[in-house]
């Protein structure tokens, strides 16, 4: 295996906006209230930022096309900007960019920035795709929406396991109830309310078996990064900064859908991805070595089966550790600390990004009233696309010298 | 010998009680009370005439060789394209092939069916071509509470008219040609326009298909009496009953008109009740079949010893068992547009379509056909250059596989309310196919407390994408999840 990535980047810089119904900011302003925060806290001047990437999904009803929009916006110093896009990866494949450039010697500090405006669009969800899957796609694929792919995953998982789905429901609403309560306290999430697991299984259905609170929320909102060298980072004063200790990337390749190979109960990209990020983190037991993750849960059954793919739970044992308050912030492996997208939304091209910033304040002990006990690494996943065809990334950053 | 060698019918499922429409629109016109029995066969919303063509072609085909047809001839008033072959579009999904084919369209009048049947006959006696498939259907929107509207049903039925195991032979034919008027659709008009019922029935119906047969039978020194059955359309009961009358025959010999189990189904209508009697008949029986529409067809066939052994695969009788109740009259009226309800912005998407896309992939979206790996025999959905297989991997290595008449079960599946449907929630998931390869699909004909993970589903060719804007119907196939007990 290659060397991997691991210890070669640090990240001096992060910035977040508080993530909602932003009706009275454009994508402009919301990257800029991020950037700033990310300059700020890296204590540099701009001009030292040599490269650029931008993470932005549904360029359409968005900023548009190129990474032009972030240049501007940030008046970046005619540097090279790179407009990324890989569904719900987005904002982590930015950071990707980022960090590689800097890890092969082509740039010494860059930047990623991710931005989604999604409350443009004057309807609930996330913007109609069938379009966007291209011309022929869109003749045959079925008439699907985002949770409508993700609850067939649902019954596919109840299936495979011989549980009744009112189990497997009642261990989904306990995902979005352990968010919920994570998300209240957090000045930057957009929903801050505590919900009860009977008022998540009373909720309309969406898709069946989703209901209202099993889906995240949509919202506007933009994350940045500023990385560099652990050497640079030294000289600006920052000889502990957070270190990336793994990124990876793993996509379908649609043996899922057209093979009778594929058990409909778990994420093949999620469980190859996370073993590969192991590996380059020198992570032998994930269970025990990881101190808090932000995990894809744009629908609590994506986080249920996810816990399974990410080689934490035992398969078919998600439920279980799920009731059992493992994934609780007072539980053996704190999931969704910041609220997770449950409680932040789901901005596209930002939300990776927002999920490693909350690592950032975690691992520096900013994190005010969510701060965990020294938690040393943190585990951030992605899932964009379909359980039967998808994009996954997963991201591990930690502190220097673990 | 000539004539008919398999036949196909296909009824849609759902049926709207007329006691649905009286009890919701008898106070605009009390009238429509009369014949308020039984009830009428409805296409589904993602059901149209071609649709529907495509079913009950599919029916007559089962395990026969579809690259065997010479021609494919589709009849109706309804169909989606006033200038594109509709069927070519048929021909497609059947996937007849291209080669040697001439396919035909015969459209704008009732007796459409019968007289693309004549042709089918003829073409094949002049000895150029072998088989031809001969489809017809109709699925026609009517304004409310008319009498259309209670008259009217959805349906198609499909002959393959061939010389090799025919079932029922061809004997001869007359035709009268007349302007006769009984109700007309203008162009680029949504509904028909009918005349008087009285005219119509006395001096439509009540003349033009006796004097037809009679002259028939004067032509072919014949006597009615010499026939088993004698099937004609006609949805009003008692002229039904006057022609039989005016003729001279045993109404034990005349087939109901069906109005209370689909009602007329236009263009298909004499082809739907012809097949309905065909399914009971005995070898040796002379039928005689008449429509009617700007004058009428007369045809005569005699079955055969073969007609013993011969069962359609569904037919007429098995899709009219096939049924389930849609007792809500608001949601037929938004089926058939006639009904403004919000589809919500999430619905106002619609790109055109590629028809260089369409053209390269016909057979994949109108054929519903894929790919089998020659190395590893692995089926698979979409068709692509590399074979999905992760032990194999063979690349441009297939060979054609069909998926549209392969069984398959369900794997993983929705309601989804979110997305825009006419009729939500819209259900779909996973299928795996028995024999191999699995695709995502739509769901259709079912409701969601119907399925369940292991369900046996077939495929049903279906409307896929309207596009109002530029009058182009978009189709593929979807999933019809086999629920017990037609219900």
């Amino acid at each position: 295996m290659a060397k991997g990535i691991k210890d070669k980047v640090a990240v001096i810089g992060m910035g977040c906006t508080r993530f909602g119904e932003r009706w009275n900011d454009g994508p402009e302003v919301l990257m800029q209230e991020a950037f700033s925060e990310a300059i700020a806290d890296a204590g540099i001047d701009k001009a030292r930022i040599d490269a650029a990437w931008l993470g932005s999904c549904f360029d359409e009803v968005n900023i548009g096309k190129s990474a032009l929009p972030a240049s501007i916006a940030l008046r970046l110093p005619n540097i090279s900007v790179t407009r990324v896009e890989n569904f719900c990866a987005s904002g982590t494949e930015a950071f990707r960019g980022a960090v590689y450039a800097v890890a092969s010697g082509a740039s010494d500090i860059a930047l990623a920035i991710g931005v989604e405006k999604l409350k443009d669009i004057g309807y609930g969800g996330l913007p109609e795709f069938s379009t966007a899957m291209g011309s022929l796609v869109s003749m045959y694929f079925p008439n699907m929406t985002a949770p409508g792919g993700f609850a067939m995953l649902a019954t596919g998982y109840a299936a495979k396991y011989g549980i009744d789905i009112s189990e497997v429901k009642r261990a989904m609403a306990h995902v979005s109830v352990k968010s919920h309560a994570n998300g209240v306290l957090n000045p930057k999430a957009h929903l801050r309310k505590a919900v009860t697991e009977e008022k998540v299984l009373n909720a309309p259905s969406i898709a069946y078996p989703v209901g209202l609170f099993d889906c995240c929320g949509v919202s506007d909102g933009a994350a940045c990064a500023i990385v560099t060298t652990p050497q640079i980072a030294a000289s600006l004063g920052k000889k502990d900064a957070v270190r990336v200790k793994a990124l990876q990337l793993s996509l379908s390749n649609g043996m899922e859908f057209q093979y009778n190979d594929w058990d409909m109960a778990h994420f093949i990209t999620a469980s190859r991805a996370s073993t590969a990020a192991y590996e380059e983190a020198g992570i032998k037991n994930p269970r025990q070595e990881i101190d808090m993750m932000e995990v894809h849960d744009c629908f609590s059954i994506t986080e249920l089966v996810t816990m399974e793919d990410l080689h934490i739970s035992e398969r078919g044992q998600a439920p279980r550790d799920i009731m059992d308050g493992f994934y609780d912030r007072d539980g053996g492996l704190p999931c969704q600390v910041d609220g997770g997208l449950k409680c932040f939304g789901h901005p596209i091209g930002a939300s990776g990004l927002r999920m490693l910033y909350e690592m950032y304040l975690q691992l520096l002990g900013r994190a005010e009233k969510r701060q965990l006990k020294d938690p040393k690494i943190g585990l951030t996943h992605n899932l964009g696309g379909f359980p039967m065809m998808n994009v996954c990334s997963v991201a591990i950053i930690g502190k220097s010298g673990v | 010998m000539v004539g008919i060698t398999s036949y196909g019918g296909y009824i849609p499922r759902l049926r709207l009680n007329r006691g649905a429409i009286v009890q919701e629109m008898a106070w605009y016109f009390p009238v429509i009370m009369a014949v308020a029995q039984g009830e009428k066969a409805v296409a589904n919303w993602d059901e149209d005439a071609l649709s529907m063509a495509v079913e009950a072609a599919w029916d007559c085909m089962a395990g026969r060789d579809r690259k065997a047809i010479d021609g494919v001839y589709l009849a109706s008033t309804t169909m989606p394209f006033a200038d594109r072959l509709n069927a070519g579009i048929l021909a497609t999904a059947l996937n007849t092939g291209e080669q040697g084919m001439m396919n035909a369209d015969f459209a704008s009048c009732l007796k459409a069916s019968t007289t693309a049947l004549i042709s089918a006959f003829d073409a094949i006696k002049a000895g150029d071509m072998d088989n031809i498939l001969v489809a017809a259907s109709d699925q026609r929107r009517t304004k409310m509470a008319t009498m259309y509207e209670m008259f009217l049903g959805d349906g198609a039925a499909a002959v393959l008219a061939g010389k090799e195991d025919v079932i029922a032979e061809f004997k001869g034919s007359y035709s009268v040609g007349c302007d006769f008027i009984d109700h007309y659709r203008g162009y680029d008009k949504a509904f028909n326009y009918g005349w008087e019922e009285r005219w119509v029935r006395d001096e439509g119906y009540g003349k033009i298909i006796p004097e037809a047969i009679n002259a028939f039978l004067e032509r072919s020194a014949m006597k009615i009496q010499d026939f088993d059955k004698v099937i004609y359309p006609c949805y009003f009961a008692g002229t039904h009953r006057a022609i039989a009358k005016k003729l001279g025959i045993d109404p034990s010999k005349v087939p109901d008109n069906m109005h209370a189990v689909c009602g007329d189904t236009g263009t298909a209508h004499p082809m739907v009740m012809f097949l309905s009697a065909l399914e009971q008949a005995k070898p040796g029986e002379k039928i005689l079949v008449a429509s009617f529409g700007q004058g009428c067809d007369v045809l005569y066939f005699e079955t055969t010893e073969k007609i013993r052994d011969f069962r359609p695969a569904t037919g007429i009788s098995g899709s009219l068992a096939n049924r389930r109740g849609l007792d809500s009259y608001p949601k037929y009226a938004k089926f058939r547009d006639l009904i403004v309800a919000d589809l919500g912005i999430r619905g106002e998407a619609n790109p055109n379509t590629s028809l260089t896309v369409l053209w390269r992939n016909r057979k994949m979206i109108l054929g519903f056909v894929g790919n089998k790996c020659k190395q590893c025999s692995t089926p698979q959905f979409p068709p692509l250059p590399v074979c999905v297989n992760p032990d194999c991997g063979a690349e441009n290595d297939f060979e054609e596989y069909e998926f549209a008449d392969k069984s398959g079960e369900v794997l993983m599946f929705t309601g989804d309310m979110l997305s825009a449907s006419v009729d939500p929630p819209a259900i779909y998931g996973l299928i795996g196919f028995d024999e191999g390869g699995r695709a995502l699909l739509d769901f259709a004909d079912c409701a969601l407390g119907d399925v369940k993970v292991g369900m046996k589903v077939r495929m049903s060719f279906r409307k896929k994408i309207t596009d109002s804007v530029r009058g182009f119907t978009g189709y593929f196939w979807k999933a019809v999840p086999l629920v017990k007990g037609g219900e």
